[in-house]
């Protein structure tokens, strides 16, 4: 075993690169959420928005126009989630899991002619001298433009939700929708607009997977990412920065026990293997505890009007 | 008793219209059962391409019909079966994880041949089984790893600890030692075959380490991008050639190529001279390749790696070829003593110099 | 405008009427998507509703396989369908229906090779024993954490897939398998295989449980106390306090059963169709019973239905794609399509549409 073979900084540089698919595709569903609509089809928008991007950026050779066409590819997919359950009334839960089976079908049609192709490469940002600091330079000046964007994406969404008219009436249709209608605000339509901005985060998370983490098409490459991203937003009590707290937690032991593995620590792989899954669980755990004396809001901080159809019956 | 004559009767009734509908037609129909979608790119993928061989060989004269995603369990018993009756002369069942349900199908079959890969299983005279010695191919990876590698540390990403696996990575070990005594393995168990996202990270937390090397036993290009990624780092392609990450990271690969062997037993079902039999097949018959050296390795070492490739095809060089010993130090191989197929398709241990336990 | 009425009570006729409008709507969308890949749409959708029923060729097979296929998705939806009733939410049956394989299968293991009429009771309690320890961790930490069980019954979906691994390749690996992964063969031995009750029919115990389980649920819902109780705290969580409903309790509940049925399922599964722990024994019907719980309107009877069509389809669709070379990702999509319209129709259940002028929101 050498443990000393395991360098902290490369382990962090790694995991912001491996935590950014589900990052982007929690702080999606996050918005989706805050506006009372649960979806759970974020798996079937990813691995969409993963052929999108793919197929766009091999024909015309621009991973830029790619990851452009992958979030509105998704957002499209997303919009049959998005009428059926605002329009139709139907029930989120299974037109979310039904989403998730129709994204899986159609993006392997899609991809049928790209399988074994290699994309053209997206380059990491070049920042001089900056990725030269010793320690934070590769933590902090040496990604890909994707990465900086998400971190960006996330304190955008943060701050919108926070400080923002749109924000506050986007929380205010997730709490309570009949209010919010009584107020004269389109219920309706803030929902369809959290839907396909919860779409198209999720393609861009899907592109991040099939154009620059792995990168090429293969049927099936999302191998439950979108799952994680749902079980994040939860985890995440429905904070943004928790989120990216989420993400980089579930991300960075993911890495970490890849790491240790490979120095031969002396701990039997099932165990590693599950302990992302495990030390998740763990932490929301502590963090929802009820306190002494006081009483934990956190299994409360859901949207009230999570899941619920809304139909204007005045 | 009476349970199963009516359920031998049941059978032997749809095995009568099963063949009555082949016999109609004067094609051969060959089945194929994939584990994975055929754009898999890798396993599925090189089985797919093994059966548009086979229509290419004999064209007219052949059906081919498959089905991919097939879990294992229940659902392989059924579609197997449903092949069956719906008129299959021969059933390729491609996944370890078939072997049960073949060989029940078969029995219920008696009149329509099956070829099962990577099993050991043959209960009825319809079945065969068949498998490629890829072990042929890691002693070459082996040896060209043990000589480009600068760290002395060469990482392996590996699926589940089964035989195959665990035999890849001692004849790797083996080839790679002998020609570099400091050589280390460092080995992450992905408990996946396929899962590019996990596979990457597994590459980098390996090359994060200073493995200079990279051999996988998983199936997609993942860690092979991540190779690239991180630079003056080699990889070997799994399962297909993985010919777009050539001349660097990938130096070279390991093929599966079934469709000699495809064509071959096609071939006897239509001469009618087929019969139920072990193929374990490695370099000399094709069913093993090793791709194409590229010249990010040196001549010298491309010779000797061929050369490697040309002993072991001809017969002169087995892999496991004593002396050799386990893990714990006790004897396994004596000197010159190769090692019997039986040792080897249930290899459990990992051979002396290897670190780390085999997960249970 | 086109506006949709509230019905002051479901339309009896349109809860007949919709599964059909959505399955002839299915049809032709799937027809369409069929056409594009060039096959011919009409054979296509025959294959797929008509041949696994009534094809000469094959439905004296594939009609017992229905019931194969339907009855862990039925024994699984019907456990979900309680707690979704009281807005507990289990998404993880698949990995409750992991373990209840591995207890059960550990028990009947464990007895090899002596032959006993006991050895299948105590696997099936086993089983569901299994089921209900791994569904109870996300009930205790609901209960006395507060801990989301979404996310905790979710990702112990994960850790079973790993348990599962592990126990295949370790502690129930078969020791006459050469060093393979994977446990010994039940199907081999007669007192722990859930073989057919009567050949030919595809009846196994897990079909007769997944019936009793529809029986025991409607039973429950319609005139027991605990029942009521479900159902006025999905409707009317507040009301539901005050009326003296043990929140807790009532969690424990759900999740246990819905744990248990689940493990039951697995057990089924394992000794029967399945045969055999394996690394790949799940194939997602703890995930698709979640769909089949839903599409039956959670109601017992519905889950039935529900199940035995999700099961038509995806044996439907596999002849499909053996007799006809339709692409398997054509068939996942045409589920999908499928899902989309019964649940699109189902508004006109509850809602009546008229055309006139008048706001929406």
């Amino acid at each position: 075993m050498d443990l000393s073979a395991i360098s902290p900084t490369l382990l962090i540089a790694s995991l912001m690169v491996a935590a950014t698919p589900i990052l982007l595709a929690a702080i999606g569903e996050l918005v989706v959420e805050k506006a009372g609509v649960l979806n759970l089809g974020v798996e079937g928008m990813m691995i969409t928005g993963a052929i999108c991007g793919f197929a766009i950026a091999v024909e015309t050779g621009s991973p830029v126009l790619g990851f452009i066409c992958a979030a509105i590819g998704a957002a499209i997919l997303s919009m049959i989630f998005g009428v059926l359950t605002q329009f139709f009334l139907s029930n989120q839960v299974a037109t979310g899991l039904a989403l998730t089976l129709f994204g899986l079908g159609l993006s392997s049609l899609l991809g049928q002619s790209y399988v074994g192709i290699k994309p053209p490469s997206t380059e990491k940002i070049d920042f001089p001298l900056l990725s030269d600091i010793p320690y934070l330079g590769p933590i902090v000046f040496n990604h890909d433009l994707m990465v900086y964007l998400t971190l960006a994406l996330v304190a955008a969404v943060w701050a919108t939700l926070k400080y923002t008219r749109a924000g506050l009436i986007l929380r205010a249709v997730g709490e309570n929708h009949d209010a919010a209608h009584a107020l004269g605000y389109k219920v309706i339509r803030v929902r369809l607009m959290a839907i396909a901005f919860g779409g198209a985060c999720a393609g861009l998370g899907g592109a991040y997977l099939s154009l620059i983490r792995v990168p090429q098409w293969t049927e099936g490459m999302t191998a439950g990412a979108g799952w994680i991203a749902l079980a994040i937003v939860v985890f995440a009590s429905w904070r943004p920065l928790r989120v990216l707290l989420g993400a980089y937690l579930f991300g960075g032991v993911t890495v970490l026990q890849l790491n240790l593995q490979a120095a031969g620590m002396a701990i039997p792989v099932e165990y590693l293997s599950m302990s992302p899954y495990l030390i998740t669980i763990l932490v929301l755990v502590i963090m929802s505890a009820p306190r002494k004396g006081g009483k934990a809001r956190m299994s409360l901080a859901a949207p009230a009007c999570l899941g619920r159809a809304f139909h204007a019956s005045s | 008793m009476l349970r199963r004559t009516l359920i031998a009767t049941a059978a032997a009734a749809m095995a009568l219209t099963g063949t009555a509908f082949a016999d109609g037609h004067a094609k051969t129909k060959v089945g194929f059962v994939y584990v994975g979608p055929v754009g898999d790119g890798g396993w599925t993928y090189e089985h797919d391409q093994g059966r548009l061989a086979v229509e290419e060989a004999f064209g007219d004269k052949v059906e081919t019909i498959f089905q991919e995603n097939v879990p294992e369990g229940a659902d392989a018993e059924r579609v197997i079966t449903q092949m069956a009756l719906s008129g299959a002369n021969i059933i390729f069942t491609t996944s370890f994880g078939y072997m049960d349900p073949t060989n029940a199908v078969a029995g219920k079959f008696p009149d329509v041949k099956f070829e099962h890969a990577t099993g050991y299983k043959r209960e009825h005279p319809n079945v065969s089984t068949y498998s490629a010695r890829f072990y042929e191919g890691r002693a070459v990876q082996g040896h060209i790893a043990g000589k480009m590698t600068k760290t002395n540390k060469i990482g392996y990403i590996a699926s589940f600890p089964i035989p195959e696996v665990i035999r890849g990575i001692n004849a790797a070990y083996i080839h790679a030692k002998k020609v570099n005594p400091d050589v280390e393995f460092n080995i992450v168990w992905a408990y996946t075959w396929f899962d590019p996202a996990k596979e990457a990270d597994a590459a980098t937390a390996l090359i994060e380490q200073g493995a200079d090397v990279i051999l996988q036993h998983t199936d997609s290009t993942a860690p092979q991008a991540a190779a690239q990624k991180a630079g003056n780092v080699i990889t070997f392609g799994q399962a297909s050639d993985m010919g777009e990450y050539a001349p660097m990271p990938r130096v070279s690969s390991i093929i599966d190529n079934w469709a000699p062997y495809y064509i071959d037993r096609v071939k006897a079902v239509m001469d009618g001279t087929w019969e139920s039999k072990d193929t374990w097949d490695g370099i000399a018959p094709g069913m093993v390749e090793i791709g194409e050296i590229s010249d990010a390795v040196p001549a010298d070492v491309k010779a000797e790696a061929l050369a490697l490739k040309a002993s072991i095809s001809d017969g002169s060089y087995h892999v496991f070829t004593g002396p050799l010993k386990k893990q714990d130090g006790s004897d396994w191989l004596a000197d010159g003593e190769t090692a019997d197929d039986g040792t080897l398709a249930g290899m459990n241990f990992y051979v002396e110099g290897l670190t780390g336990d085999i997960p249970q | 405008m086109v506006r949709l009425e509230k019905r002051p009570q479901p339309s009896k006729k349109w809860i007949y009427l919709t599964p059909i409008v959505a399955v002839v709507a299915t049809m032709i969308a799937g027809g369409i998507m069929f056409a594009i890949l060039g096959k011919d749409p009409f054979e296509a959708i025959r294959t797929i509703f008509w041949d696994p029923l009534f094809n000469e060729q094959f439905a004296a097979y594939s009609r017992p396989q229905l019931l194969v296929k339907a009855a862990p998705l039925i024994l699984i939806a019907i456990g979900l369908s309680l707690g979704f009733r009281a807005g507990i939410w289990n998404i993880g049956a698949e990995g409750q229906y992991i373990m209840g394989a591995i207890f059960g299968a550990a028990v009947g293991l464990a007895f090899y090779p002596t032959e006993s009429w006991i050895i299948f009771p105590l696997m099936v309690i086993a089983g569901a024993i299994g089921g209900l320890l791994w569904a109870m961790i996300p009930g205790v930490l609901r209960v006395y954490f507060r801990t989301n069980e979404i996310l905790v019954s979710l990702l112990l979906v994960y850790v079973a897939e790993f348990i599962l691994a592990s126990m295949s390749l370790g502690l129930l690996r078969n020791p006459e398998g050469a060093g393979f992964p994977g446990s010994r063969n039940f199907k081999s031995y007669a007192s722990a295989h859930n073989a057919e009750l009567i050949a030919g029919t595809g009846m196994h115990w897990g079909v007769v449980a997944a019936f009793i389980a529809v029986i025991f649920a409607y039973v429950l819902l319609a005139k027991h106390m605990l029942g009521f109780q479900i159902r006025l705290t999905g409707e009317a969580p507040r009301a539901a306090r005050f009326g003296g409903v043990n929140p807790a309790r009532l969690i424990l509940f759900c999740l246990g059963t819905s744990g248990a049925l689940a493990g039951l399922a697995g057990l089924f599964e394992v000794s029967g169709p399945s045969g055999q722990i394996s690394i790949d024994f799940n194939v997602g019907y703890g995930f698709t019973a979640i769909i089949v719980a839903f599409l039956g309107r959670l109601h017992p009877v519905g889950i039935l239905l529900a199940g035995l069509l999700m099961a038509l389809t995806y044996i439907g669709g596999e002849l499909a794609s053996l007799m006809l070379g339709i692409p398997a990702a054509a068939i996942q999509a045409f589920q999908g399509m499928l899902l989309f319209f019964l649940l699109a129709v189902d508004v006109l259940t509850n809602y009546r549409v008229s055309f006139g002028k008048a706001e929406v929101a």
